[in-house]
This record gives structure tokens, sequence and C-alpha cells, in this order.
């Protein structure tokens, strides 16, 4: 287990955190933070693996191509692989979209029961 | 839900047309620099956002609508299935079909700017519908016994 | 990479932290506030980690995700939650499970080889492999073989060599920004897939806040 792998095991311990808050929490807005946190933490972990080291110490390359096409060649050896960035880019608005629904699921539900505690939620059938 | 201050309306009037035009910068850049028609979709729901919470309910009920937000949203979801049909024209479905040009021109890289026009619309539109049902229209504070306001029309 | 390294896991750490404040905090403002710091730091990271379009993506997304949660959370202050029963022994079984998963996860996941297929090290992903040299010298002169030639291992190594080109075998994509030329171009049946989610989404939320077709009558609830 070397250095390198701390990166990942960190991004991993902070998904286990945001499925311990889904789990065991009784507070829906604890929940829905929980499920934030999943999220990020996945997007994180999905970026952590695409990523290439820049050569003698200088900065990460991103994959976008400032100087034409000429140089397209000198981009492919350094840069960080783009596919991982490709996912996480629509994945994070979708996480956004999924948000809202479930804040909206939350406003009806404290509309109807009054509370956001999901033990007394269980106990008053309407 | 009332507006907000003197202050905040008067610095939301000098400022909202400059983060919806940089908002239009980076859907219509999205292929040369960092950004794209999700990213500038969602600044431009941010935008539109701001304006809607500075200036109160009102005028979220009578000029940016909730029905504007619909169309936009239906809208930019058929001008990118229409690109995608018409990519028939080369060949299969989603071929890019228009010449792709020099690298790092602003007219360049096919059907890539339209796609990324429609995707921008798109997004921009169905994120600010759902911020002004979830934030603006104000719910009842507790119990349930009565309906809340909704995004339906009155009428 | 050592600073960059530091600097990562200093940012990681902090998240982490922050992620623990936000569930365990009793005032529900201050857990939406602490999602805020995590998100804030992710950005950080991914800005780190060479992804702009990412960074600001993340930033505005944050943004309008804090203004959502605080708008939901500041005029319902649900403070009568006592906790009749103790969530501790749940928390403390599924951190250890946790930290184990983690630890198990980089023993058996380190692959350093060419042909591994397991996850590699922080920093070198499989994009490019070395082949055969002779396999690349022309009929019957071996000794003309280049030296060290690579050929691409993976998607993400095959579209960076040959992503933006444009003749008669591969017609490239020819957008400058890679990431926007796999969305848009190479990959574009997944963004439409993709598009379709966040519509969904947001007609579900239309439809649970919808007032037509609700009763509030006392002991009715079914919704037609």
């Amino acid at each position: 287990m070397t250095l390198a792998m701390l990166p990942f095991i960190l991004a991993f311990l902070l998904l286990v955190v945001g499925l311990y808050a889904i789990v065991a929490k009784r507070n829906l807005i604890k929940i829905i933070v929980g499920i934030l946190v999943l999220d990020y933490a996945a997007n994180l972990l999905l970026v952590l693996m695409g990523y290439r080291t820049p050569p003698a110490g200088g900065a990460p390359v991103a994959p976008i191509l400032t100087g034409g096409a000429h140089e397209a060649d000198a981009l492919a050896a350094t840069a960080v692989d783009p596919i991982p960035q490709a996912l996480v880019l629509t994945s994070i608005v979708i996480g956004l979209s999924v948000t809202a629904l479930v804040v909206a699921l939350a406003i009806r539900l404290y509309e109807k029961y009054g509370t956001f505690d999901t033990n007394l939620m269980r106990n008053l059938k309407g | 839900m009332q507006g907000m201050s003197l202050i905040v309306k008067t610095v939301t009037r000098l400022v909202a047309g400059f983060i919806v035009l940089f908002g239009a910068y980076i859907v219509l850049y999205g292929h040369l620099t960092p950004g794209g028609g999700f990213t500038g979709g969602v600044i431009l729901a941010g935008g539109l956002a701001l304006v809607v919470l500075a200036f109160g309910e009102d005028y979220a009920r009578n000029v940016l609508t909730h029905s504007w937000a619909r169309v936009g949203d239906t809208m930019g979801a058929l001008l990118f299935l229409l690109v995608a049909v018409l990519g028939f024209v080369g060949g299969v479905f989603f071929t890019n079909f228009l010449p792709v040009g020099a690298v790092g021109r602003l007219v360049s890289a096919g059907t890539i700017p339209v796609s990324n026009l429609a995707i921008g619309i798109k997004v921009g539109a169905g994120l600010f519908g759902v911020f002004v049902a979830l934030a603006v229209f104000r719910r009842t504070a507790a119990g349930g016994q009565e309906p809340g306001q909704s995004i339906e029309p009155d009428a | 990479m050592d600073p960059i390294l530091w600097i990562l896991l200093a940012l990681l750490a902090f998240m982490l932290v922050g992620a623990l404040i936000a569930i365990e905090t009793r005032d529900l403002l201050s857990s939406v506030i602490c999602v805020g710091a995590i998100g804030f730091g992710t950005s950080l990271i991914f800005l780190l980690l060479g992804a702009p379009d990412l960074a600001v993506t993340q930033v505005v997304v944050e943004i309008l995700v804090l203004v959502v949660l605080v708008r939901v959370v500041i005029t319902r202050r649900d403070e009568a939650v006592t906790t009749s029963r103790s969530t501790l022994p749940v928390g403390v079984v599924l951190l250890a499970l946790g930290v184990m998963a983690a630890v198990v996860f980089a023993t058996i996941a380190d692959g350093e080889a060419d042909q591994d297929l397991r996850l590699r090290p922080f920093g070198q992903p499989r994009l490019t492999q070395i082949v055969d040299a002779t396999l690349l010298a022309p009929a019957g002169r071996p000794e003309l073989a280049p030296a060290g030639a690579t050929a691409p291992a993976s998607v993400g190594g095959a579209f960076l060599q040959d992503g933006l080109l444009q003749d008669e075998a591969s017609r490239g994509s020819g957008a400058a920004n890679y990431v926007m030329g796999i969305l848009l171009d190479y990959r574009a049946y997944d963004t439409l897939g993709e598009a379709t989610v966040i519509f969904v989404a947001v007609v579900g939320a239309y439809a649970v806040l919808r007032k037509v077709g609700r009763s509030h009558h006392a002991g009715n609830e079914s919704d037609r």
C-alpha cells in the first residue's frame, strides 16, 4: 500500500461517510446531505483515476488545445485523460437535478406531516 | 416572497446582463475554451435565478414566467434531437455532418456548436424552472391542511 | 508531483472532516453550509487535477444547490429531533466496514504492470502501451524498427492521439476542447441519455410540486 494509493482511499472513505448518512440518520435533510456527499465522492473518485502526473514538475496539463493543430502530438503525450472528465461533467449537472427532485419530495412531505423526522412519519399515517 | 432591498435591486439591474452574457459566451465558445453547454446552461440559470430572487415573486409570475421555462426546456431538447436525426444525412444517427473547418476558429468542428447551443438552452431553462418552482413559491409552514401556492396559473 | 499530492491530501482530509461535521451536527443550517464547503473543496481539487471545465461547473452547481437547500431549511427549523435510541452502533459498524474495505481495496488493487487489469497507482493512468517495435518495421528489415514505440491502450489514449485528425480514414471531431469533442461527437449518444435524465428529473420535480389533482381533505391520502 504505497503513498500513491492514499487519494483513492480518502475518496473511498468519503463515499462510505455519505452512505452512512443515508442509512443511519433519521432527519430527512441529513439524508439529502448524505446523497449529496455520495455524489461528490463518486465524481471525485472518477476524476482521480484519470490524472496523469506532469513531466518534470510542471503544472498538470488540461486536455485543451490552445496552440493550434500542430501541437496536438505534444498534448497527447502529457495531457490528463479526458474520458473521466467527460463522464463527470454531465454527472455534476445530473446531481443538481436529482437534488432538486429530492428536495421537492422533502417539501411535500413537510407539508403533509409537519416534520422532517422519518420515524414520526412512519407512525402518523396521513 | 418579497424582493430584496434597494441596494440588491440596483446591483442586480447592473450585473444581471453581464451574467447572462457570460453564460452565453461559455455556451458558444464551448468547443474552444473550457466550458460548454452544461456549464453555460447552469450559469444562465443562476443569472435568471438572481433576477427572480432580487425582484420577488410578482416578477416571477408576470415577466419571467414558468411557461417560458417549460417552452425553453422542450425547445432545447427538440433542437438536440433534430441535430441527432439530421445526422442521417451523413450516414448514421448522430453523425457530425457539417464541415469541420480549421481547428481553433469559432465556426468549426461541425455540429458541435449547434449541439452546445441546444444543450445550453435546455439546461438553463430546465434548472431555472425547477429553481423557481422550489424556492420562490411559498409553501405553508407546517401542518399541510391548506394547499400552498402552486406553479399552475391562477386563472 | 509531490506538492500537488500533499495539497490534494490536505484538501481531501478537509473534505472528510467537513462531511463528518455536516452529518453529525444538530443544526440544519450548519450542515447545509458544511455541504457548501465540501463542494468548494471538490472544485479546488478539480482545478488542481487539470480539469477546468469541471471546476467551473462544480462552483456554479454548488451555488445553486446551496441556495435551494438554504431556502428549504431556513423557514422550517426542525429542532425537535430527539434521539430516543442512539445511532452510534450503526455508525461505528459502518465506519469500521468502510476502513476495512478501503484497506482491502488499496492492497489488492495496486496494478503496476502494463497488462494488469487492476487499478493503477495515482498519477499513472493506462493511456499508452509499449508495442513490439519490430512489428512496426518495414517487411524484411527488422533493424529499421523505431525505438520505444507506443500505441494507445485505452479509449482515452486513442482519443488523445487521433481525436483531432481529419483524413479519409478517421473523421476527427475538430474541437480544440477535447472534453467537448468526446461529449458531443465521440460519445454523443451518452449525452442524449444524460439530457434525458435531466429532463425526467425536472419533470418529476414539477409533478411533485403540482397542485392539480391533489385533495387535502382529512383522511384522503391517495392522489389521482
